[in-house]
């Protein structure tokens, strides 16, 4: 519901300010952080970057392009059966996402396993269909898109930064914490590789986010 | 508002449209899909008996010039009329182990020793639980194993996946001191039993289901290779 609120302040309908809508998820209505949705496929496919990125980069296609592809049917879906449409477009975009994964990209699409089929359930972009698309032009509604895609693929990417480099030792699968530190009594934090580190770290996000953001306090 | 039958026409429109969609992106990707899912297999075999390479070409290579496919009767016998790639380990395992038809890898070290590699499968706490296990050419001492996993929980039952748990199993003995067979047994590491050592690994905390189904597992799928490796022993 915040969502919808703090989006009638900042985003009047039909405005042209078209880098506020891709710039506003990145950080003031960031879709994980400040709307909280999509923490489950934060959780889980956070303990590498490598799967971060990937992951990140299969949400913007989908949430950019079935943003567009809703928007520009906008004015002919039966509203009785907008959901459904919707989900139809999402399910489409998310099975080739997976089947090009699963074609080029074999074992990132083993590590990402059923997140990437769970994009179609992930709330940022339903929520985006229903809240943006439906109501704006196609290029707006796919840079709101974008926007959100990029937004959750900034926390899931920081996230995993941490979550690898301190629960492996490697970023990208680079060793990075040097051998001379294990050979001094440095243990990798098994904790880190759990899934609740990942939610331990988007707190922190939060907490840094708000304390540097006023905006964002006084929205909740 | 739309009246009722735009909104049906509509409905079966889209449908049939992104079905065409799906359809052509499948049909198109599947070869891609195939050989993926082959070379993974090969990858696979090869980590069981302690080979390790990602590259395609290598791993194509390597198992082209060392690992000899067969596919063997309960009797022990080399059927010639089979393929590896014709078996579906989860109708086998699904049968009475006298009836199996028993798929072997056998592999040849750049050294002359050989390793036989016997695909693996059974069920964990949500799915199915696959992997190959090596044994070396006294056919009892383990070189290595390899498990995978469709959907256990990450963390728990998931490790069986992970290096520290498959590396137990190198050097571990199928038969015990007696000549008995008893299989590698994953099992808590305080339980008390009596099973030697180099009989048992140790289980995963936490991941007590698929241990089991790992446990499980090795003894039903080996077990029906020993009238093969007694054979070949004799020789």
């Amino acid at each position: 519901m915040a969502e919808v609120v703090e989006k009638e302040k900042k985003e009047p309908l039909f405005s042209k300010k078209n880098l506020q809508v891709i710039k506003d998820p990145l950080d003031d209505n960031n879709p994980v952080t400040v709307q909280v949705l999509g923490i489950c496929s934060a959780l889980a496919v956070t303990v590498q970057v490598k799967p971060a990125l990937i992951m990140s980069l299969g949400v913007i296609f989908v949430s950019a392009f079935s943003n567009l592809i809703v928007s520009m049917l906008r004015k002919s879906i039966p509203t009785r059966v907008r959901i459904i449409v919707q989900l139809i477009v999402v399910a489409t975009l998310v099975t080739i996402v997976d089947q090009v994964l699963k074609a080029y990209m074999f074992d990132v699409s083993k590590k990402l396993s059923v997140f990437v089929g769970l994009i179609i359930t992930n709330c940022i972009i339903m929520g985006r269909l229903e809240a943006f698309a439906l109501g704006q032009k196609p290029w707006p509604a796919f840079l709101d898109g974008v926007g959100n895609g990029i937004g959750y693929g900034i926390i899931l990417v920081a996230v995993a930064f941490f979550r690898e480099l301190f629960g492996a030792g490697s970023v990208l699968g680079f060793k990075v914490i040097p051998q001379w530190f294990y050979d001094h009594g440095y243990v990798n934090n098994g904790l880190m590789v759990l899934p609740p580190a990942a939610l331990f770290l988007i707190g922190i996000y939060i907490w840094v986010q708000r304390s540097r953001n006023q905006k964002l306090v006084n929205v909740s | 508002m739309h009246n009722n039958r735009y909104t049906f026409l509509y409905a079966i429109g889209i449908s049939i449209v992104t079905a065409i969609i799906l359809v052509l992106t499948s049909e198109n990707l599947k070869p891609l899909q195939e050989a993926n899912v082959a070379l993974d297999n090969k990858k696979n075999i090869l980590k069981s008996v302690l080979v390790n390479s990602e590259e395609r070409e290598v791993v194509e290579s390597q198992y082209n010039s060392s690992v000899e496919e067969m596919v063997l009767n309960s009797a022990g016998e080399i059927q010639e009329n089979l393929n590896v790639d014709d078996v579906d380990m989860k109708k086998e395992v699904a049968k009475e182990p006298s009836e199996r038809n028993l798929p072997l890898y056998v592999y040849t070290a750049e050294d002359g020793n050989k390793s036989y590699v016997i695909p693996l499968r059974g069920v964990g706490l949500w799915g199915p639980i696959w992997g190959y296990i090596s044994v070396k050419d006294d056919f009892n001492t383990v070189k290595g194993a390899f498990f995978d996993h469709k959907g256990e929980t990450p963390g728990l039952g998931a490790e069986i996946a992970e290096t520290p748990f498959q590396q137990q199993f190198e050097g571990k003995m199928i038969y015990n001191d007696e000549g008995e067979f008893v299989s590698v047994n994953v099992m808590k590491a305080t339980q008390k039993a009596d099973i030697d050592s180099e009989n048992r690994v140790d289980a995963i905390s936490g991941g007590t289901i698929t241990s089991n189904g790992v446990d499980e597992m090795i003894a039903n799928c080996v077990k029906p290779y020993l009238t093969y490796f007694e054979k070949l022993k004799s020789n």
